[in-house]
């Protein structure tokens, strides 16, 4: 007997929640007002609820199946697990993704599946629902479309043309890794259609000369994830792959999934609670990298096992094992250093500098900001304050380590 | 002078305190001197005094810088009902510190911004948690209707009216607040100030949106913290899926056990057969390969030295496997590494101008790298190009030499240094060999690599060489002319 449409719908968004990526942020700015249909983009995303997950819905992520002919280990749906298997049809997809719309419940569609017979014909899968949202009910909305590799470069232009953004997961940060865990995944065929992306997004974003785009290419650009503490990679390696894919394919994002237990898992894997805080450590090193000018490599150059410190931010870590650096002067520092003073965020760094062009900063000034004073402290110096020999501190450390917390009993 | 008395509605409306703090700007009278009330609201004890005009013409000129402007027109927003007197002080400021909406350390400033901020936040959560539900359609028409009831913190209501009109165009909706309503007919937003009661709707489809909400829940992270600072108590009582959330969280440790106490059972039915077809597949593209295909076959699974692990892909050889001329190259660059061709980027386009300059033709000609894989470092979001060591030229050179084995050209041109290592070892200094014909079999002609070209800083230098490096193709010419003669 056919499941009905509900059950349909838990099994696929289950099978979907695996994937971090929920952004529908990075695209360009639109709306209906003009063609009287549905839809638009902010340009910042909005996550319109919350699970207690602590992760944001923003779009309606759900596969499409979740047969898969892949036997991917730390995957719920790979070929040999026993979880039940679902699929809609494009059309169920499309009527779900504008009946929530209409509610306020999403800004739009991120589209996954498993990959069934071939990788076109899962691809023409997916586009057909992108196709028949654009074309059929003028949908403005954010569309996030998988792709799938080798599949078809036709496919994967019209792909393109509907959708805000597209993403391929490298999920695990090492080859070796990959091998043992995904062994039909080729960590190549995967760098080999990120990079047919970058060229593409590239291409779209070219101009005429009356500063027209000349085609629309995904315009949100192309995100991977990875997951975090299946296989044995270092928060080092982790890293050191972000970088890869940063400098090599140009990625908007790339995302961190901490491992977590699937249902009727494999016996490769480790069973043990998903390493959050690691997770959460990994995309403060992330927002180092993106938005603090820091190179991945300088944020574990101090870290002898290559894992972050869980207990320190990346930027506090890295400010105790360079101290020479520091004080740094608020009146006077360049804004790339006020941005690698801890406790100093990219908002409170606009405002000093910005303030300080009409007068003195002091470091009562910075609590105004709302910036911890206690934090900032020992690393910056101004008219009225210098941290003398707190700075050079052997304990500096344990001034901004949690106190001990007793486990629970219970 | 008396105190002068100015009294408002409680709107989020900019003009009318501006009417207000312009004219008294304009007569001078500092922030102490005036009183700024919301009408309908208790007032002490000059009650009996009415709403006061300022008298007097004006003795000064009102000036107010755009972000000023803009930060004053923010607060006003706000439901703080001293967002009046603040705006005014804020403004009487300015008229002896222009700048002032940037000095973000004034307490002033700082207060207004933060008010701004809350502003912000309240728009924003507003474009997110209005939830609508569906309404029966009127009779004879067919746009859809939709209602919500929403509480906003702030004046947003007005402001926020485009960005629903422009996301919902094709149906009709409105917004019930208890600060007034927006809605939408499809050709005009209307806004009424008249505060509206919470009216009584249902939804059908909002089963289907709780079954979302519980599904896509993982039970094996609980991160309760980050779910309320996102989504704070205040706004669970008008959205519909957070009735779900105590009953997710009581079920969540259970979920989790049970999932780590179950073993996994044998694998699906399909499974096997999926496998067994899978091999059966690649072993046939296996058998189907020719001499050049087999070679790039395990080129492409070349793990002989570190650089595959970065490189997006093994970059082969290109051009008719009987070629006349083979052309050899350091490595593939950025847009090699991403398409897979030999001589796509800048230097191949240097190199393209020195063939067509010399009449020859590309398409007839074999053209490979020393090394296969792009080697490179990144510096933030940009690749960094690296010359191969003599390690990685060596781990290569096997695949060179199979392709010059295969192609069995009569001349080959190295460019660069890295091509001629890789082809007469590293004895063979570029300066004394280059740009002359070596006759041999097969023939041998070194010259520099064109990214050289296009590194030289020296302009009058990189002319030269440019020069020079056209000409050593005309050589090539000249060499290919002979050769048909004989």
């Amino acid at each position: 007997m056919k499941k009905s449409l509900s059950a349909r719908l838990a099994i696929l968004s289950d099978a979907a929640k695996y994937d971090a990526s929920c952004a529908s942020s990075g695209s360009n700015k639109r709306d209906s007002s003009a063609s009287g249909g549905l839809g638009s983009t902010t340009g910042n995303g909005i996550c319109h609820a919350y699970t207690p997950d602590g992760r944001c819905i923003s779009l309606l992520k759900i596969l499409l199946t979740n047969f898969c002919i892949y036997d991917c280990a730390y995957c719920i749906n790979r070929s040999s697990s026993n979880v039940e298997r679902a699929r809609f049809t494009p059309d169920e997809v499309v009527w779900l993704t504008l009946e929530f719309y209409r509610r306020n419940c999403i800004e739009g569609l991120f589209l996954s599946s498993g990959i069934i017979r071939s990788s076109d014909h899962t691809m023409e899968q997916l586009v057909q629902v992108a196709r028949d949202l654009r074309l059929k009910h003028g949908f403005r909305g954010y569309i996030h479309l998988k792709t799938i590799p080798d599949a078809s470069p036709a496919l994967l232009e019209e792909a393109g043309l509907y959708a805000d953004r597209l993403s391929i997961n490298v999920e695990l940060p090492t080859e070796t890794g990959l091998k043992q865990y995904a062994p039909e995944k080729e960590a190549a065929g995967i760098r080999r259609a990120m990079g047919e992306m970058r060229l593409k997004i590239e291409a779209g974003k070219d101009r005429t000369h009356t500063g027209r785009p000349t085609r629309r290419f995904s315009p949100g650009g192309q995100s991977t994830q990875m997951i975090v503490g299946a296989d044995g990679a270092s928060d080092q390696q982790i890293l050191s792959s972000s970088s890869g894919l940063y400098g090599s394919y140009g990625l908007r994002r790339v995302y961190y999934s901490a491992f977590s237990p699937i249902p009727d898992a494999s016996a490769l894997l480790p069973v043990k609670s998903p390493p959050l805080q690691r997770e959460h450590r990994l995309y403060q090193a992330d927002w180092l990298f993106r938005f603090y000018g820091f190179d991945f490599s300088e944020i574990t150059a101090g870290r002898a096992d290559g894992m972050l410190d869980l207990e320190l931010d990346p930027k506090l870590a890295w400010a105790l094992d360079n101290r020479a650096q520091f004080p740094v002067d608020l009146n006077l520092a360049p804004r790339e250093m006020l941005l690698r003073v801890p406790g100093l965020g990219l908002k409170a760094v606009t405002a000093i500098v910005s303030a300080r062009r009409h007068g003195v900063i002091r470091l009562e000034d910075l609590a105004r900001l709302n910036v911890s004073i206690r934090k900032v402290r020992p690393f910056v110096k101004t008219v009225g304050w210098s941290p003398a020999s707190l700075t050079d501190r052997h304990d500096l450390r344990t001034l901004f380590v949690p106190s001990p917390q007793q486990m629970s009993l219970f | 002078m008396n105190t002068l008395v100015f009294e408002l509605e409680d709107t989020g409306r900019f003009e009318v305190w501006r009417d207000l703090a312009r004219s008294a700007l304009q007569r001078d009278i500092p922030p102490e001197k005036i009183e700024w009330r919301l009408r309908g609201k208790e007032v002490g004890l000059f009650d009996a005094l009415p709403a006061m005009q300022v008298d007097g013409p004006p003795i000064r000129e009102v000036l107010l810088r755009a972000s000023c402007v803009d930060l004053l027109r923010g607060i006003m927003r706000h439901s703080d009902p001293g967002r009046f007197a603040l705006a005014y002080r804020i403004a009487w400021r300015a008229q002896s510190l222009p700048a002032i909406a940037g000095l973000t350390t004034d307490p002033d400033v700082a207060r207004a911004r933060r008010m701004m901020h809350q502003v912000r936040r309240d728009y924003h959560k507003m474009t997110a948690f209005v939830r609508f539900r569906e309404q029966e359609s009127e009779e004879g028409k067919t746009r859809r209707r939709f209602l919500s009831w929403f509480e906003p913190e702030h004046h947003v209501l007005e402001s926020v009216a485009p960005f629903f009109a422009g996301r919902f165009a094709d149906m009709d909706w409105l917004i019930l607040t208890p600060r007034g309503s927006i809605g939408w007919d499809g050709t005009k937003t209307v806004y009424s100030p008249e505060p509206c009661v919470k009216p009584d709707i249902h939804d059908d489809l909002e089963a289907l949106w709780h079954t979302y909400y519980a599904s896509t829940f993982n039970p094996a992270r609980i991160k309760t913290k980050a779910m309320r600072s996102e989504m704070p108590r205040k706004y669970w009582k008008n959205l519909p899926e957070t009735d779900l959330i105590p009953e997710l969280l009581a079920g969540a440790e259970a979920r989790v056990a049970e999932m780590a106490a179950r073993e996994a059972g044998p694998a699906p039915m399909f499974h096997e057969r999926l496998q067994a077809r899978q091999k059966a597949q690649a072993a046939i593209q296996e058998d189907a390969l020719d001499s050049m295909g087999t070679l790039l076959s395990s080129l492409r699974r070349c793990t002989r030295c570190p650089l595959h692990c970065n490189a997006t892909q093994v970059v082969p050889g290109a051009g008719p496997e009987r070629a006349e001329i083979m052309v050899i190259g350091e490595q593939p660059g950025d847009q090699e590494d991403l398409r897979g061709v030999p001589f796509v980027g800048p230097a191949g386009q240097v190199f393209n101008e020195a063939l067509s300059e010399a009449g020859l033709l590309r398409g007839e000609m074999y053209l490979t790298n020393a090394v296969k894989h792009f080697k490179f470092l990144t510096k933030g979001r940009r690749r960094i190009h690296q010359t191969p060591d003599a390690q990685e030229i060596e781990a290569c050179k096997d695949w060179l030499h199979q392709e010059v084995a295969l192609v069995r050209p009569k001349l080959i041109i190295t460019l660069g240094a890295t091509a001629l290592r890789a082809m007469e070892g590293g004895g063979v200094r570029l300066a004394t060999v280059r740009d002359t014909i070596r006759p041999g079999v097969p023939a041998r002609l070194a010259t520099v690599h064109p990214a050289y070209l296009l590194r030289l800083p020296d302009e009058a230098r990189a002319l030269e060489e440019r020069k020079r490096f056209f000409a050593a193709f005309e050589t090539v010419r000249q060499w290919k002319e002979l050769a048909v003669r004989e």
